[in-house]
């Protein structure tokens, strides 16, 4: 029976558990991913050279390079958060065992927690070896930068995405076929208006807007300004803030849309069709 | 008087099909209709009991087993499982259940082992006590020891239902709910399970409640049987009274078949379903 806390969390591992599993099963898939995600970083990373090169004197291309090294790293651990969180529902929507699990004894939120440990595990390992790559690869050198501030502005942006993963995972439970694929908009919106690959001052006025309200924005800024000009710990409050109220925010609201999804598929009956 | 396991009471449940698009309207056409799934069932399931539920596809059995389940919510009436009400403290009902399907639900590229380790880590089972169990269930189920450790999607149909069963087994629920667990079986493996069903009823005390299309399964397992036909019971009674319902002709004694041919003047499994 479970009434504890301490069964809720000991259920909760057992979401840890079952995806530790299916990388091991899948392990061919994750190599492949991988082995994309660290091409794309790089492809995205060389556009910093290519640009010095095709004429760009003024252009400093290796601060353009870290640039992009920043942005598409943080955009990959982001983005694989927000994956994995939506993966709660995806997944089993894929594998046709959504009913099995959500019949089962436990809180949403104990649910939500699991697939939520894993995902920040799951996302600091795959980020941190295309880092390893990429600073090898172009011998970065770090020795200026506030490792620890940008790991706490990733981790506080975090819970923000936590937030967003679960308003995405709301899709796969309403739409069985194609949820899954619907959650692209979310994170493709994101990518737009937060200044991964630009500064969101060349945005349209309407998009600066949209990009205030984005945690990701927060998320790059602070990071950048953390391993590209060594700000100090105490001085990156200024761009975790905003990402802990965003989490603040998204979290209560994205449980509470959950919630509401929830009783709208066992409503009208979508639990049992698979995607 | 025996205790009583489920108690449904004036039950009803429809689903909207939305036919296409909801705009525009061609030639004044409803976009949805409402089909009536169960349609104010109710009956009592008592402590220890095999109830058995016959009906051909799309009578309602499996929205029934759902809405018991805390899968779909009613539109109308109410369900108990030992006195806790389905919607109102679903939590309590998921202790007390547990549920085979037709379609065995696993994470396709886990093992048993695996697939039955989450099971029993969402359930809040210890998971050393659990992985001896599950070696010992699969073992008295047939499954070879070999097999334990290989992907659910390298084993036959009977095998993974087995699995299934082997899975709602560990949990040891006061009430198993079985939709149509043998479909599909070859005879030996259907042989197997319906003896697995008597010796939880007999040696634990499960109370069972088993939705089948199978005839003889229904007369030769089920203490009592409730026939439906497009989302009603139109009968309930003892194997033996169902059959006394019609008179013998030409000499033989009536089957379950005869019963429902006379009493829905449809067959129950119709010749478009064998199809």
């Amino acid at each position: 029976m479970i009434t504890s806390a301490t069964q809720q969390l000991r259920a909760s591992y057992a979401f840890v558990e079952r995806n530790a599993y299916l990388i091991r099963r899948y392990w061919s898939w994750e190599l492949v991913w991988l082995t994309y995600s660290i091409a794309n970083s790089l492809s995205v990373s060389y556009i910093g050279l290519g640009i010095e090169k095709m004429g760009g004197q003024n252009i400093d291309g290796r601060q353009l390079v870290l640039y992009l090294v920043v942005g598409t790293l943080v955009w990959r651990y982001l983005s694989l958060l927000f994956y994995w969180i939506t993966d709660m529902i995806a997944l089993e929507r894929w594998e046709g065992t959504i009913e099995y699990t959500l019949m089962a004894p436990i809180h949403r939120l104990t649910h939500m927690l699991g697939q939520t440990t894993f995902a920040v595990t799951y996302s600091l390992l795959f980020t941190g070896i295309i880092l390893a790559v990429t600073v090898k690869l172009f011998q970065i050198d770090l020795s200026n930068a506030n490792l620890v501030g940008a790991t706490l502005v990733m981790l506080s942006g975090s819970l923000s995405f936590i937030g967003v993963g679960i308003v995405g995972s709301i899709l796969p439970l309403l739409f069985p076929e194609r949820g899954a694929q619907m959650t692209h908009v979310i994170i493709a919106l994101l990518l737009l208006v937060s200044g991964v690959y630009y500064p969101v001052e060349v945005l349209p006025h309407a998009l600066q807007q949209i990009a205030v309200v984005s945690p990701a924005t927060y998320v790059l800024e602070g990071t950048r300004s953390a391993l590209l000009d060594g700000l100090p710990t105490i001085q990156l409050w200024a761009f975790v803030r905003p990402a802990l109220i965003a989490g603040a925010i998204a979290i209560p609201i994205g449980l509470w849309l959950f919630g509401l999804a929830e009783r709208y598929a066992k409503r009208t009956g979508k639990l049992h069709r698979n995607g | 008087m025996n205790e009583i396991a489920i108690h449904v009471q004036d039950i009803y449940k429809n689903f909207h099909k939305q036919s296409s698009f909801p705009w525009p309207r061609r030639n004044g056409g409803e976009v949805s209709r409402q089909v009536v799934a169960v349609d104010n069932v109710s009956f009592d399931v008592h402590k220890g009991e095999i109830f058995g539920v016959l009906g051909p596809n799309g009578s309602g059995k499996s929205t029934l087993v759902r809405l018991i389940a805390t899968l779909l919510l009613p539109d109308g009436g109410s369900i108990t499982v030992f006195d806790h009400d389905v919607v109102r403290d679903p939590m309590a009902v998921q202790r007390l259940i547990n549920r085979v399907s037709v379609e065995a639900s696993f994470f396709k590229k886990l093992s048993p082992m695996e697939n039955l380790s989450y099971g029993a880590r969402l359930y809040g089972l210890n998971n050393r006590q659990a992985r001896i169990q599950i070696r010992e269930i699969l073992n008295r189920l047939g499954l070879e020891a070999s097999s334990v450790g290989k992907p659910v999607e390298e084993m036959s149909r009977g095998m993974q239902q087995k699995v299934a069963i082997a899975r709602a087994l560990l949990t040891h629920p006061a009430v198993l709910l079985l939709d149509e667990p043998t479909t599909g079986l070859d005879p030996r493996s259907k042989r197997e399970v319906q003896s697995l069903v008597c010796e939880l009823r007999d040696q634990e005390g499960t109370t069972i409640l088993l939705t089948t299309h199978d005839m003889v399964e229904a007369d030769t397992l089920c203490d009592r049987i409730a026939i439906m036909d497009s989302g009603r019971v139109v009968a309930l009674e003892t194997p033996e009274k169902l059959r006394s319902l019609v008179p013998s002709q030409n000499g033989h004694a009536p089957t379950l078949e005869d019963v429902f041919l006379e009493l829905t003047g449809k067959k129950l499994v119709s010749e478009e379903a064998n199809s």
